[in-house]
C-alpha cells in the first residue's frame, strides 16, 4: 500500500501534539476534545456526506454512548474498555431501532424526525433523577487505569497517557470508517447519495443500506460519546440535546463535509474558538450563532472544499 | 382519581396545545411552502412577547396584540430578505444550520436587552379572574387566549382557502414551479408567506407571556413539541398540523394528572406510534415532502 501523504501528515500532527500544544498555548485535555468531538463529527459525516442523509439528531447517541459508559463504571465493573463497549452498545441499540422507524422517510422530513426522536433521551435523562442524576448529570465513576497484562497504562492520573489512548481509539475507528468507504458498501452509499433513483434501478436495496450506514454511524458516535464521558468523568444531559446536534453538524459542514478528514478540522477549528470565545465574552453563544450563519452563507463547502477550490482556481 | 385534576390537567394541555398549534401552523407553512425548517421561530415567538411587554405600558394591551406580532413579522421579512432567501432551492441542511445559528442569536439577544430572568407580562386586570371557584383554573384569560387561537386559525384558514394569494400558496405547496411559469411573482410569494408565519409565532409569543410569564427561552421550549405536532399530523397538511398540536397538548397534560415526569416523553411515544403505523402522519398524503 502506498503512503497516503495527508494520512502521514495528519497522523504526525496527532502523535506530536502533546508536545507542540504548549506551544501555541494549547493544552492536553483541548487536544483531547477536539480528538473525542472530531471523532463524533466524522461518525456523522459517515451519514451526512458520505451517504447524503441529514441526521440532525446525533447528540442523542453521543450521550447515550457517554451515560452507558458512566453506567457501566458506576453501577457494573471498574473496566475502561468494558464502559466503551457498554456505552458503544446502548447508543448502537438505539440507534438501530430508530433508525429501523425512520429510515423511509427523506430529506427535511428525515432531519426534523431525528431531531425531535433525539429529544426523547434528553427528558429521559433530564426527568429520570435517581438513575441518572438528572440535570446535575451522571457523577460518582472515574476512569480506570487500562490492564495491558504485562504493564498498566494510567490514564487515570495522567493526562498525556489519556489524550493517546483517545488516540488509538480514534485511530481504530476512523481506520474502520475509512475501510468502510472503500469497501463496495461504501461506495453503494457514495451512489445512494449521488443518485438515489438511479441506485435503486440498479436493484441495490436502499433501505438497508441507509439503516447500516445509520447503524454505523451511531456505534463511532456512541463511542465518542463514551470516550467523552471518560474525558470528563461526568455525563451530560446538555450531551443529548439537539443543540449539540446542531454542534456536530456545523462541525462537519465548518470543514468540509465531502472531504473525509474535514469534520476533524472542523471540529478543531470549533472547539478552539468555543473555548477562547467563552472565556472572552459572556455572550458567546451569539459569536456561535454568528460563526453558523457565516458558514451557511460563504463557505458552505467548508475550510477544506474552499482551499481546495481556490488552488484549482 | 378526582375529575377535578383530570378537567384541570386536560385544560392546561388544551391551552398548551393550542401554543403548540400556532407556532406549528406558522412552522408548518414555512417548511410546505420554501422547505425551511425554521430552528429560529421560537426565537421569533420571544420577540413577539417581549415586544408586547415594551409596548403595553405606551400603547395598552389591546393594540400591543397586534401591534408586537406585526413588528415580529417585519423583523422576519428582513431576515427572509437578507439571508433565508439565498438558500432556497439548497440543500435543506443550509437553511436549517442558518436558522439554528439564528436561534441562538436570537434567544442571546433577547436575554441581553431584556435580561435572562423572566419578567412578568400581566394581561388586564378583569380578564384575570377565574370565571368560577370550582374551576379556579378557567380564567377569562385563559378562554380569552383559546379564542384568540380560534380566530387565528379560522383567519389563516379562510386566507388560505378563499383569497387569491391563500390559494396561489396551496398552489405552490403542491407544485412552485408551475405556479411560477403561470406568472405568479414566486419570491414575493415565498416572503408573504414567512411573515404569515412568523406573525403566528409572535402571536403565541404574546399569549404565552400573558399565561406565564417572558423568558427568553421560552421558545425554544416550544419548538420541539411543535416539530412533533407536525410530524404526528402529517408533514404538508395544515389540518393535520392543527389536530397534531392539539391532540400532543392534551396528551402531555394528562399523563402529567398520572405520570408527571413522562409528560414531556409522551408526545415522543405518540409520534413513534405513529410513525410506526402510519407513517406519512395522521392526515399526510403519502408521497408529499417525503
Amino acid at each position: 500500500m502506498k503512503l497516503r501523504p495527508d494520512i502521514v501528515g495528519i497522523s504526525l500532527i496527532l502523535v506530536l501534539a502533546p508536545f507542540w500544544l504548549p506551544l501555541v498555548h494549547g493544552y492536553e485535555a483541548l487536544g483531547t476534545r477536539v480528538l473525542v468531538l472530531g471523532l463524533a463529527a466524522m461518525s456523522l459525516n459517515f451519514l451526512l456526506g458520505f451517504t447524503g442523509v441529514l441526521s440532525f439528531g446525533h447528540a442523542a447517541y453521543f450521550g447515550l454512548g457517554a451515560y452507558g459508559c458512566g453506567f457501566a463504571l458506576k453501577y457494573l465493573a471498574p473496566s475502561t474498555p468494558l464502559a466503551i463497549l457498554c456505552g458503544m452498545l446502548l447508543g448502537t441499540i438505539a440507534g438501530a431501532l430508530l433508525g429501523a422507524l425512520i429510515v423511509r422517510r427523506r430529506g427535511v422530513y428525515f432531519a426534523m424526525v431525528t431531531i425531535a426522536f433525539g429529544q426523547v433521551f434528553y427528558f429521559i435523562a433530564f426527568r429520570w433523577n435517581t438513575l441518572t442524576g438528572g440535570d446535575d448529570g451522571l457523577r460518582g465513576f472515574s476512569r480506570q487505569p487500562i490492564d495491558l497484562g504485562f504493564t498498566t497504562i494510567n490514564i487515570a492520573d495522567n493526562l498525556t497517557a489519556l489524550y493517546y489512548f483517545v488516540l488509538v481509539c480514534f485511530a481504530i475507528a476512523v481506520g474502520l470508517m475509512g475501510l468502510l468507504l472503500r469497501s463496495p458498501f461504501g461506495r453503494t452509499l457514495l451512489a445512494i447519495r449521488e443518485n438515489e433513483r438511479r441506485a435503486r434501478f440498479l436493484g441495490l436495496p436502499i433501505e438497508q443500506h441507509i439503516w447500516l450506514s445509520f447503524v454505523i454511524s451511531c456505534a463511532f458516535m456512541s463511542m465518542a460519546g463514551a470516550l467523552y464521558a471518560l474525558l470528563n468523568n461526568f455525563a451530560d444531559p446538555k450531551g443529548l440535546h439537539y443543540t449539540q446536534s446542531g454542534d456536530f453538524v456545523i462541525m462537519a459542514v465548518l470543514g468540509g463535509m465531502r472531504s473525509f478528514w474535514g469534520p476533524l478540522l472542523g471540529a478543531a477549528v470549533f472547539v478552539v474558538l468555543q473555548d477562547s470565545l467563552s472565556s472572552m465574552t459572556t455572550n458567546w453563544q451569539s459569536w456561535i450563532g454568528v460563526m453558523f450563519v457565516i458558514v451557511v452563507l460563504f463557505f458552505p463547502r467548508g475550510l477544506l472544499g474552499f482551499l481546495r477550490r481556490k488552488s484549482q482556481a | 382519581m378526582d375529575t377535578q385534576l383530570i378537567l384541570f390537567n386536560g385544560f392546561n394541555g388544551l391551552i398548551v396545545g393550542a401554543f403548540y398549534v400556532l407556532m406549528a401552523l406558522g412552522l408548518s407553512l414555512i417548511l410546505n411552502l420554501s422547505g425551511v425548517i425554521n430552528f429560529a421561530h421560537g426565537g421569533f415567538l420571544a420577540v413577539g412577547g417581549y415586544l408586547a411587554y415594551t409596548l403595553t405600558p405606551y400603547i395598552g394591551f389591546w393594540p400591543s396584540l397586534l401591534v408586537a406580532p406585526t413588528l415580529t413579522a417585519i423583523l422576519g421579512v428582513v431576515i427572509e430578505r437578507t439571508m433565508v432567501r439565498r438558500l432556497y432551492g439548497r440543500d435543506p441542511l443550509y437553511s436549517l444550520l442558518l436558522t439554528f445559528g439564528l436561534a441562538f442569536i436570537f434567544e442571546d439577544m433577547t436575554r441581553a436587552i431584556w435580561g435572562a430572568q423572566g419578567v412578568p407580562f400581566a394581561p388586564p386586570e378583569y380578564l384575570s379572574q377565574p370565571i368560577s371557584l370550582d374551576l379556579f383554573f378557567v380564567t377569562y384569560y385563559r378562554l380569552f387566549m383559546m379564542a384568540v387561537v380560534f380566530i387565528a386559525v379560522l383567519a389563516l384558514f379562510m386566507f388560505l382557502r378563499y383569497t387569491r394569494i391563500g390559494v396561489r400558496i396551496r398552489a405552490g405547496t403542491l407544485d412552485l414551479e408551475t405556479v411560477s411559469a403561470l406568472g405568479v411573482n414566486v419570491r414575493a410569494l415565498r416572503t408573504l408567506n414567512f411573515a404569515v408565519g412568523i406573525f403566528l409565532a409572535g402571536l403565541a409569543g404574546v399569549l404565552a407571556g400573558g399565561n406565564l410569564s417572558l423568558e427568553p427561552t421560552m421558545g425554544a421550549n416550544v419548538l420541539m413539541p411543535s416539530f412533533v405536532a407536525i410530524i404526528v399530523g402529517g408533514v404538508g397538511s395544515l389540518p393535520g398540523t392543527l389536530v397534531g398540536g392539539l391532540l400532543i397538548g392534551v396528551a402531555a397534560g394528562l399523563t402529567s394528572v398520572w405520570f408527571p415526569s413522562a409528560s414531556e416523553a409522551v408526545i415522543y411515544v405518540i409520534m413513534a406510534v405513529v410513525l410506526l403505523v402510519r407513517p406519512r402522519g395522521l392526515m399526510g398524503e403519502e408521497g408529499v415532502m417525503t
